[in-house]
């Protein structure tokens, strides 16, 4: 009997299956849209992933979309015609990758804007804003990006802790009022953080649908927190929720590397100390969150010291990546992790304020709307020190 | 946190506020990695031929051969009517085509003879001129002759518009002499000549018709004896919108970018030289034509035996405008000389040439 039922239970797999590839088979074999699209050239695509300024001139990588190979024709720097070679040669299949180097003098501080044209003289524009040589990947400026990292992710954070023994010695509600306060500044980085990974998707080659992807790459990311976090069936321990909490802020002081590290390969980091001050300020209150749900513990200094590094240390290899390795699709779905682990924490440190208020037996709702109200202005009215 | 898109704004902005992490930023631009200059962004890049398209233009694929065109007289085929008079036919065929206006970029065209520029139709002052023109394109088309005449031969909607598959029979007579042009002049019109409907139509002056000036009216009259002596050449300044965003991406002199700048224009040094030059540039105002180490006198319209400028090296054309030009090179030291539009926009896009001359 059992036999029989496994046996039809493998032809409704094979039978559907078998279908499916017929249609498939039928739909391209007879063409029925060949009516729709006659001679309408094929759509394309081009888009630019990095570029590279150096004593050579300028490197683009790029990316081909279109839906028949694509040829790159001819390239313009600031409206004139120039060499260029393209390796691989020829033409481009459907999200086939090529550099393309163009031996063309560019000038320190000014704009070029480059025009790719394909064979169909569609054209594409690439714009570099500022142009500044190419960071390249060497001991003195690992040290320098490293550098910048601790003071961007590491300082701050630490600095934040510091609060830590104010923490301890205050009343439930002044509890409910910080955790809140985390709560409120995590719902800034989860927005924020998505903001980014949309606006990198923006970016990245349309084949690749990258804007679904970051939705869909949060999402996922929330739901597979939520389900390590229910096996063990009870709420997060105290200290299991300040990792969470590290580990989220971290994954975005990472996305916040790679903005700043990109921000150096494209010359926008002449911004200056006003930056990095901005940045310190803004993650100064990241600290605060991490140690939030530690208030009833006697942490280590080991322990402490390394919560700082889980949320701040991300941020030196954004940076890295940022300045060397940047691809836009990568960048997006790295904070589309960021974002989905943060929504996570979210909802675990908002049970941990509902846990408290409970076993407190008084209303948290002054303490809990104030202190989210607080920390989202804390994080808002601190990034407007970092806007570009 | 809005760093992903840098602007220059906010470099000039944040750069007045200095200090210690601008000088972090200073050493990520110039480390020692760099050579640290700090004026000239690439530097190895100056090296001559540079600023050129890429590749080589497929002529036979294309069916023209924009050397070929610059002497490529169209003289139709001659009668004598009943009075004595010549009677010039014309056979023009409107046809889409796909043509290849810079290595690797091809254009979806709409030809006269299948080719961009049309054929230069060159005929003698005073000939009665028919012009046998069917449409074998996918929309509506005409001639329009800059030339005197009547209303019902003009070449525009209800006045020789031939529908596809259709046919028109222009007749007119050949005057004023002089270097003139015809194009399409159907709706919409932008769109109708930068696609390719035009054409050079050239009228030498007949010599007898003006004895005040008949050597100079011989040497412009095709095939004299004294017309032999001359290097002659027809340009037609033209510019293609390859995206249809209302701007060239691709200007040149006979349709293809650099065409004359890979492989220049021989010229005997010790020969006259003289230029048919047509503006049919779509979009821009004006285009111009500017000749190196040289000057030149100019015959704006053709239409007089007389220079209307004397002694210039760069003169200029709104759209249709055009005019004949005279160079002599005698006595010059044997080399290369550059002519090319002087908006240097039209020069970076394909707008430049070269004159080989040899003794």
């Amino acid at each position: 009997m059992t036999g029989d039922s496994a046996a039809t239970r493998a032809l409704w797999v094979a039978l559907p299956t078998a279908l499916i590839a017929l249609v498939a088979w039928a739909f391209v074999t007879l063409d029925p849209l060949a009516n729709l699209g006659g001679g309408v050239p094929p759509v394309e695509e081009l888009t630019v992933e990095r570029t590279v300024l150096d004593d050579n001139g300028i490197k683009l990588l790029i990316r081909a979309g279109g839906t028949e190979p694509m040829v790159l024709a001819q390239v313009q720097v600031d409206g004139a015609y120039w060499r260029f070679h393209q390796e691989p040669e020829g033409s481009l299949a459907r999200l086939n990758q090529a550099w393309i180097d163009i031996p063309y003098p560019w000038v320190l501080g000014e704009t070029h804007h480059i025009t790719l044209i394909t064979g169909t003289g569609v054209t594409f524009e690439h714009t570099i804003d500022v142009a500044v040589a190419t960071p390249r990947p060497d001991r003195d400026m690992l040290v320098t990006y490293a550098l910048v990292g601790v003071f961007v992710g590491v300082v701050p954070v630490v600095l934040g802790m510091l609060f830590f023994p104010a923490l301890r010695s205050a009343s439930v509600n002044t509890m409910t009022f910080t955790l809140a306060l985390t709560v409120g500044l995590l719902a800034f980085l989860l927005v924020d953080t998505m903001a980014e990974a949309l606006e990198l998707a923006e970016a990245a080659a349309a084949p690749f649908s990258i804007v679904e992807l970051v939705w869909l790459v949060a999402a996922a990311t929330a739901a597979a927190l939520f389900a390590i976090g229910q096996r063990t069936g009870a709420p997060y321990a105290p200290i299991t929720l300040a990792v969470s909490i590290a580990v989220g802020i971290g994954l975005h002081n990472f996305g916040e590397g790679l903005a700043i590290g990109s921000a150096f390969a494209t010359g926008a980091a002449a911004l200056g100390s006003y930056l990095v001050i901005g940045f310190t300020l803004h993650n100064i209150t990241e600290g605060v969150g991490i140690v939030a749900p530690l208030t009833k513990q006697r942490p280590s200094i080991v322990l402490l010291g390394g919560l700082a590094l889980l949320a701040g240390l991300p941020a030196v290899f954004g940076i890295w990546l940022g300045a060397f390795a940047f691809s836009p699709h990568w960048a997006a779905l790295a904070l589309a992790v960021g974002a989905g682990a943060i929504l996570q924490v979210i909802v675990q440190v908002s049970w941990l304020i509902q846990r408290q208020a409970q076993m407190a037996g008084a209303s948290s709702a002054v303490a809990s709307l104030s202190g989210g109200a607080l920390g989202l202005v804390l994080m808002y009215g601190t990034s407007l020190l970092v806007q570009a | 946190m809005n760093l992903f898109r840098p602007s220059r704004r906010g470099l000039l902005g944040g750069s007045l506020l200095g200090s210690l992490f601008g000088i972090t930023a200073a050493r990520a631009q110039s480390g020692p990695a760099h050579g640290g200059s700090a004026h000239s962004g690439a530097s190895r890049t100056h090296a001559p031929g540079v600023m050129m398209t890429v590749g080589e233009v497929d002529n036979a694929a294309n069916g023209f051969d924009p050397h070929d065109i610059l002497t490529d007289w169209d003289t139709g085929t001659t009668r004598v009517d009943a009075d004595g008079r010549t009677v010039r036919t014309f056979e023009v065929t409107a046809e889409d085509k796909e043509i290849e206006i810079a290595p690797g970029i091809y254009f979806p065209a709409w030809t006269y003879n299948g080719r961009v520029p049309g054929p230069t139709l060159r005929a003698t002052e005073g000939e009665r001129l028919r012009i046998v023109f069917r449409n074998h394109g996918s929309m509506p088309h005409t001639m329009h002759f800059h030339g005197i005449h009547g209303a019902s031969m003009d070449g525009i909607l209800g006045a020789g518009e031939v529908e596809p598959g259709g046919e028109f029979i222009y007749e007119f007579n050949a005057f004023p002499f002089g270097c003139h042009l015809y194009h399409c002049h159907s709706v919409p019109l932008k769109r109708h000549i930068h696609k390719g409907l035009y054409g050079t139509f050239i009228i030498d002056p007949d010599p007898a018709r003006h004895p005040d000036a008949v050597e100079v009216a011989r040497s412009r009259l095709l095939g004299s004896p004294e017309n032999m002596r001359w290097q002659e050449m027809v340009m037609v300044m033209n510019g293609f919108d390859t995206n249809f965003d209302e701007e060239n991406e691709v200007y040149a002199v006979n349709t293809i970018a650099h065409a004359y700048a890979k492989k220049p224009i021989v010229i005997d040094r010790d020969r006259p030289v003289r230029i048919y030059l047509v503006n049919v540039t779509e979009f821009d105002p004006i285009n111009s034509f500017h000749l190196h180490a040289n000057f030149f006198d100019y015959y704006d319209h053709g239409t007089t035996l007389t220079p209307t400028l004397r002694t210039v090296d760069t003169i200029m054309q709104c759209q249709a405008q055009r005019g004949i030009i005279e160079i002599s090179f005698a006595g010059f030291e044997p080399g290369r000389y550059m002519f090319h539009a002087h908006q240097s926009e039209f020069v970076e896009l394909g707008w430049m040439s070269f004159f080989e001359v040899r003794a």
